[in-house]
């Protein structure tokens, strides 16, 4: 797990670049019969209805957000919780992309690995906890 | 073993307002019956029913004047001779002073008659007014006539007819049998009226100069004359259907009618109608839509108020002061007086409202039960039964007065709980007996006459209570109904308070909606897992 780094607010205000608190999250994949899983669930997007969304602050948010995680999986020895929001992965942006785009950035067969920047309620508060 | 008990039972009407100038009247219920323990058979039970007597309150007393409603102690000196005018009205129209300076003078029966007749008259003359045209040259100067053919005959047949029509539609229109006397004349028919008398006078002017002095020869002319007639007249007809039939037939207001006794409202929706022809239509609707009024019912909350008043009483400790200043302070203390008294009254009534309801409850339990007996006992007789002896052999007033006493009693003193038992005498509960038995009812269909008060129509004639009725009105009664027009309906017992509304001018807009504009999306939320 890898220190936070650009500290900022949530709030998203239309038209202004998004920043946020995010956390740095490895995941290995787990080999699964003629799969590659990573033990998590996501929901959202660009196509989706984003107030359904039960773990989105802002109910016009349209990203993409972790919606279970498996125990004992590989997410959760990374340290990914229910109700993280995944800013980006392997550098490529999840905050402006459909599901199945989002899905397919997670389930690219040659990687084995894929990291993560999450965002979570909390960690701009256990930044300030820290620094003091 | 035969008992045998007389039990005599008086009607408690006792809720009268207002001294005893009514022409209603008055039947006292007497009637003994025996109770038997053993029901199984008919000729152990004697039955004695005696008829109640009839009679008139106050001996033959003329029905009270209509144009009385001034306060009850000038009652006596005005009851004076027997108009059709309501005093209240303060209308300056002539043609309604005209025929108001003629009912003063004659009374109101001789008023219909002179209306009648005068229609008559006016029907005669209207009816012969073309045949006397088309007869009089003939009769006059037949030598110097033009004989005219074919169109002449087209012309009469087509009088003829026109003239068979007028009569029908005169007849469908206007001879009907009045339903009711109205206080003022009605307008719209003295207008009709005097329009057709203005057509005919000066068709018989035309025709005595133009055609009678100087004897003219075209005979043709003449009878297109009396054609021209006949068919002015079928469209003074058109106007009298259109003024009288057609104009208050689209309902622009609503009108809200309360009683003033027990608060009974009914709401009703008219057209463009005077004050008096509304009248004349609530009254119609009051009788089929209202339930019976019942004075006994409100002798709870007379009582309520006059124990009000007397629970406090008021010393003029300082002498006899300044009376007007005395007065308001008196009614001003009492008042204050009584807001501060802590009073228990309502709980009272809860109580009593609550114990009153489960009494009547009760009693109607046992009413249902007896009478559910009672028409167990008889039965339709069937056809392969004739052989049976003619003292069995019942027709339905017998049948009725066989099952009767079992279940009188019962619904004696259910009429007496809910206050109904002047309503219905002896003889009219064993005739709606009857009437049930030979039309199959059920005994639910035979009690529910019993169980709620119906329209006031259903009752006796002697028991509405509401014969003579009095228009008192602000405006004058032929001025059309307004939004928030008020009157009043009065009766002996009670009086039908009346309020108007308008119905609201509507705007409607209109707003296009493509076809091809309803489109849809699907709200998504899938969940993915990875």
């Amino acid at each position: 797990m890898e220190p936070f780094d650009n500290n900022c607010t949530l709030p998203v205000v239309p038209g202004q670049p998004v920043t946020a608190v995010v956390q740095r999250i490895e995941i290995h994949k787990l080999r699964h019969a003629d799969n590659l899983i990573l033990g998590f669930s996501i929901g959202g997007g660009m196509d989706q209805d984003p107030g359904q969304n039960p773990f989105s602050a802002d109910k016009t948010d349209k990203g993409i957000y972790v919606t279970r995680v498996t125990p004992k999986g590989p997410a959760e020895v990374a340290g990914l919780k229910m109700g993280d929001k995944i800013m980006q992965v392997n550098g490529w942006d999840m905050t402006m992309v459909t599901h199945d785009q989002a899905r397919k950035r997670l389930t690219k067969k040659k990687e084995d690995v894929v990291r993560l920047l999450v965002t979570r309620k909390g960690l701009e508060q256990a930044v300030k906890n820290a620094m003091m | 073993m035969d008992t045998e008990s007389t039990y005599s039972g008086y009607s408690y009407y006792s809720g009268r307002s207002r001294g005893s100038h009514r022409h209603s009247e008055r039947s006292r219920d007497r009637h003994s019956k025996s109770r038997s323990k053993d029901s199984s058979s008919r000729s152990e039970k004697n039955v004695t029913i005696n008829a109640p007597p009839v009679e008139p309150l106050l001996g033959d007393q003329p029905p009270p004047p209509p144009g009385d409603d001034t306060q009850d102690d000038n009652w006596g000196e005005t009851t004076t001779a027997v108009t059709g005018t309501s005093e209240h009205s303060l209308s300056q129209e002539d043609i309604v002073r005209i025929t108001k300076d003629l009912e003063e003078s004659v009374g109101l029966g001789c008023r219909r008659y002179l209306s009648l007749t005068l229609g008559l008259l006016l029907g005669l003359l209207v009816f012969l007014t073309p045949l006397a045209f088309l007869v009089i040259p003939q009769v006059l100067w037949p030598e110097r006539l033009q004989p005219c053919g074919t169109a002449c005959e087209g012309l009469f047949i087509s009088v003829a007819f026109k003239l068979l029509i007028l009569l029908l539609a005169v007849w469908a229109l206007f001879l009907r049998s009045p339903r009711a006397s109205l206080p003022r004349v009605f307008v719209f028919r003295a207008l009709l009226a005097l329009l057709v008398l203005l057509l005919v006078l000066s068709y018989w002017l035309f025709y005595g100069v133009r055609i009678l002095d100087s004897q003219d020869e075209n005979y043709q002319g003449i009878v297109q004359y009396a054609v021209s007639l006949v068919d002015a007249m079928l469209f003074i007809h058109y106007l009298a259907i259109v003024l009288l039939e057609l104009r208050q037939l689209q309902p622009c207001f609503s009108v809200c009618v309360t009683r003033s006794t027990d608060g009974e409202t009914r709401h009703y929706n008219l057209g463009q109608l005077s004050i008096q022809r509304a009248a004349m239509v609530i009254l119609e609707n009051y009788y089929k839509d209202f339930p019976v009024h019942n004075p006994a019912l409100l002798t709870a909350s007379k009582s309520r108020a006059a124990k009000h008043l007397a629970g406090l009483k008021v010393y003029n400790v300082d002498g006899p002061g300044n009376n007007a200043t005395a007065g308001q302070s008196q009614s001003r203390a009492m008042i204050a007086a009584a807001a501060r008294r802590r009073d228990t009254s309502h709980n009272e009534l809860y109580y009593e409202e609550a114990d009153h309801e489960r009494r009547v409850r009760k009693r109607k339990a046992r009413l249902v039960v007896a009478v559910e007996e009672a028409f167990t006992h008889v039965r339709r007789m069937q056809e392969e039964e004739l052989k049976k002896p003619p003292g069995e052999v019942m027709d339905p007033r017998e049948a009725a007065q066989a099952i009767f006493p079992s279940m009188a009693r019962a619904l004696q003193k259910y009429l007496r709980t809910t206050r109904q038992q002047h309503c219905h005498s002896m003889e009219s509960i064993q005739k709606h007996l009857a009437f049930c038995i030979t039309n199959n009812m059920t005994p639910k269909a035979f009690l529910e006459s019993y169980l709620t008060p119906g329209p006031t129509l259903q009752y006796g004639r002697e028991r509405w209570m509401a014969s003579q009725w009095t228009l008192v009105s602000e405006a004058s009664v032929t001025s059309s109904l307004r939004d928030g027009t008020a009157f009043l309906l009065k009766c002996i017992d009670f009086s039908l308070v009346v309020t108007t509304k308008g119905m609201p001018y509507i705007r409607l807009s209109e707003e296009f909606i493509d076809p091809k504009s309803h489109k849809f999306v699907l709200r998504l939320q899938s969940e993915t897992s990875v």
